[in-house]
């Protein structure tokens, strides 16, 4: 069989500031959460901290997890993780909206 | 083939690496070692949890006390359901068998990560050892059923927390098995090993590891939020501190009916090794028994609301999973037909492990059907909480998984050990364990019709000519069971040696031999057909293996 390299390192990684900017702007985001959850929003709070969530995620699975500069099939299984995720929020608010 | 192949090639056990005695088995990153201490492990595990049935069903021999009290009767259904949960059906096939063997039926030498194989083992392990410590700690065995229900659990004075963290444990070692195997059917496979020539127990794997990945961190963090509301009294379950009891249910089901198939997949990919090899028959619509795996593994992770009609969740949730739940029959349907078609006109040879099959396809359809009845919310209502899902449960988990768990350690005996077994006592063994089956768990079906609650150490009179029924006929499944293994160990001492292929299979565990060399092939496996093409029999599997 061949021999395969163990690790490779990504063409496009980004440097450290790029990552010390990803970083600073998910700590504004949980500090964004926290004074978010002060707020009297309503039915929209539980909407307000799912969009600064994925916001978050989004950013460590493609930058700290690398998924962006990686093989496009680590992209289909992500891709596919989050549509199982998506499925069973939505199947889980057939409970709680309808209760 | 000739004896004179198995014996001249050094085999795994006579391998000798860094560690000697018992740390060259708890220290090797050997997949086939590892598969074995998982084996010898998820066993004893296994008899533990029998003994465990066999007491409680000694308890209900007769009305009132017989043996022990209710306190008691609650502790012990609670760990049988632990134990043979999370330590024998959810590891079981996989971890056993498919650590043995995957790499070996693709033509690699190993996993793709063997000390992360190792690690996963030894988090079982831990695991294990922490969910028999929990026994002695103050409180006292846990008693809130396997499904750990709020707000009971969380006010329970029993000991509940060393049995959830050794079930968070148990999780990661779940998890780390599926990347493991997903990652080596990806990166390891033989030259000519194409996706669709994996043998089709692979591709079962494969199905599995995605649910072991995507659906088990659910159950671990839902144990961290449960630990959590116990100790600090954060409210997230619990009514009386503003919890939702039921989004504890969503997430429990949401890992835990993935969880089944996690159980029961492997198992289905056992039967269409084990078909085909005694039929002598090309496996009937190959690609259909293929994405039927990952069909189930897809669609089951949808139908978690099936098991919560009667919780108070919403009617519109209540229709959508039972229309979900009668959709998953489909892909479990297609495999059942497609195993029939590929016995028909095929030179069957009546073997332990296809009577093993035989009866499996038998229990697994009464299993699947009644699934139906509990799957539409009407009936579903009736026989809710009753002992017809007890009997549902155990006719697809214990005669689907366990039934297949014991054929496929007849079947892949004599490769794993190089002995043979005796065969008359074998299929002695297979029978008494079907009619004890049948004996102990039909009857159950019965019982719940007519109204009998399960979990309850005492019932009514009218009960008590079925209790007697049930009861006996765990005598009898024991008596099978003691036949079989006893078999097994006899045959480990003083069995004949296995020929390399004892079957005639096709796969490439039957192209080495018996025992497989430590580095499993002592030539470089190159595929050309696939794996049940038996009309290139001939061609495919060398002389020697013949």
């Amino acid at each position: 069989m061949e021999e395969k390299p163990v690790h490779q390192e990504h063409k496009n990684s980004p440097g450290y500031g790029y990552n010390i900017l990803i970083w600073l702007t998910l700590i504004s985001l949980t500090c964004v959460s926290v004074a978010v959850a002060g707020l009297d929003l309503g039915a929209y709070i539980l909407l307000t901290a799912l969009v600064i969530a994925t916001i978050k995620s989004t950013l460590v699975i493609n930058i700290f997890m690398h998924i962006k500069f990686d093989d496009p099939i680590f992209k289909l299984f992500f891709s596919l993780i989050i549509f199982t995720l998506f499925v069973l929020f939505v199947l889980t608010a057939f409970d709680i909206l309808y209760r | 083939m000739s004896n004179s192949i198995s014996t001249s090639i050094k085999s795994f056990y006579e391998y000798e690496g860094k560690h000697r005695g018992i740390l060259g088995w708890i220290l090797s990153t050997d997949h086939k070692r590892i598969g074995l201490l998982y084996l010898w492990s998820m066993v004893g595990f296994f008899l533990v949890g029998v003994f465990l049935g066999f007491l409680m069903r000694l308890e209900m021999l007769s009305m009132g006390k017989t043996i022990m009290g209710p306190q008691t009767y609650n502790a012990i259904f609670t760990l049988h359901g632990i134990i043979m949960i999370f330590l024998f059906i959810v590891p079981g096939i996989p971890a056993a068998f498919g650590n043995f063997f995957l790499p070996i039926m693709i033509g690699a030498e190993d996993v793709q990560f063997p000390r992360l194989n190792l690690l996963s083992w030894w988090l079982y392990v831990t695991g294990g050892l922490f969910a028999i410590i929990s026994l002695f700690l103050s409180g006292g065995p846990i008693d809130t059923g396997w499904t750990f229900y709020v707000p009971y659990s969380i006010r329970t004075t029993t000991q509940v927390i060393l049995p959830l963290i050794a079930a968070f444990i148990l999780g990661f070692s779940s998890i780390l098995t599926g990347i493991n195997f997903i990652t080596t059917v990806h990166r390891m496979r033989a030259k000519g090993m194409t996706f669709f020539k994996l043998p089709l127990f692979v591709w079962a794997l494969y199905a599995t590891g995605w649910i072991q990945i995507i659906g088990t961190p659910v159950i671990g963090i839902t144990i961290l939020l449960v630990i959590i509301e116990r100790v600090f009294s954060v409210g997230l379950f619990d009514p009386a501190l503003g919890g939702d009891p039921i989004l504890f249910q969503h997430l429990f089901w949401i890992y835990s009916h993935p969880a089944v198939y996690i159980m029961i997949l492997p198992a289905m990919g056992v039967v269409s090794e084990i078909i085909p090899t005694f039929a002598r028959k090309h496996i009937f619509g190959y690609k259909a028994i293929a994405f039927s795996s990952l069909a189930i593994a897809f669609i089951g992770t949808l139908v978690w609301g099936h098991h919560m009609f009667t919780s108070g969740m919403s009617d519109t949730a209540r229709w959508v999973y039972s229309f979900l739940t009668y959709i998953v029959a489909l892909p479990s349907a297609v495999k059942v037909f497609n195993w029939v078609a590929t016995m028909y006109k095929g030179s069957i040879r009546m073997s332990a492990p296809f009577v093993f099959v035989m009866a499996f396809i038998v229990l697994f359809s009464i299993g699947g059907l009644t699934g139906l009845i509990l799957g539409s919310v009407a009936t579903n209502v009736h026989v809710h909480d009753t002992y017809f899902v007890v009997a549902h449960f155990h006719f697809v988990m214990f005669g689907g998984t366990g039934f297949i768990f014991f054929a496929a350690l007849h079947y892949w005996f004599p490769k794993m050990f190089g002995k043979m077994y005796n065969e008359k006592i074998a299929m002695t063994a297979v029978g008494i364990l079907t009619i004890g089956f049948l004996m102990l768990y039909f009857t159950m079906f019965i019982l719940g019709y007519e109204g009998m609650p399960r979990r309850y150490y005492d019932y009514l009179p009218q009960f008590q000519f079925l209790h007697i029924l049930a009861t006996v006929g765990s005598w009898v499944l024991i008596s099978g069971l003691l036949l079989m293994f006893g078999n097994l160990l006899y045959s480990l001492r003083k069995g004949a040696s296995a020929k390399a292929n004892p079957w005639n299979g096709m796969t490439l565990e039957w192209m080495t031999s018996s025992p497989p060399p430590f580095e499993n092939f002592n030539y470089h496996p190159e595929i050309k057909f696939g794996p049940y093409e038996y009309e290139h029999y001939e061609e495919a599997v060398k002389d020697e293996y013949k």
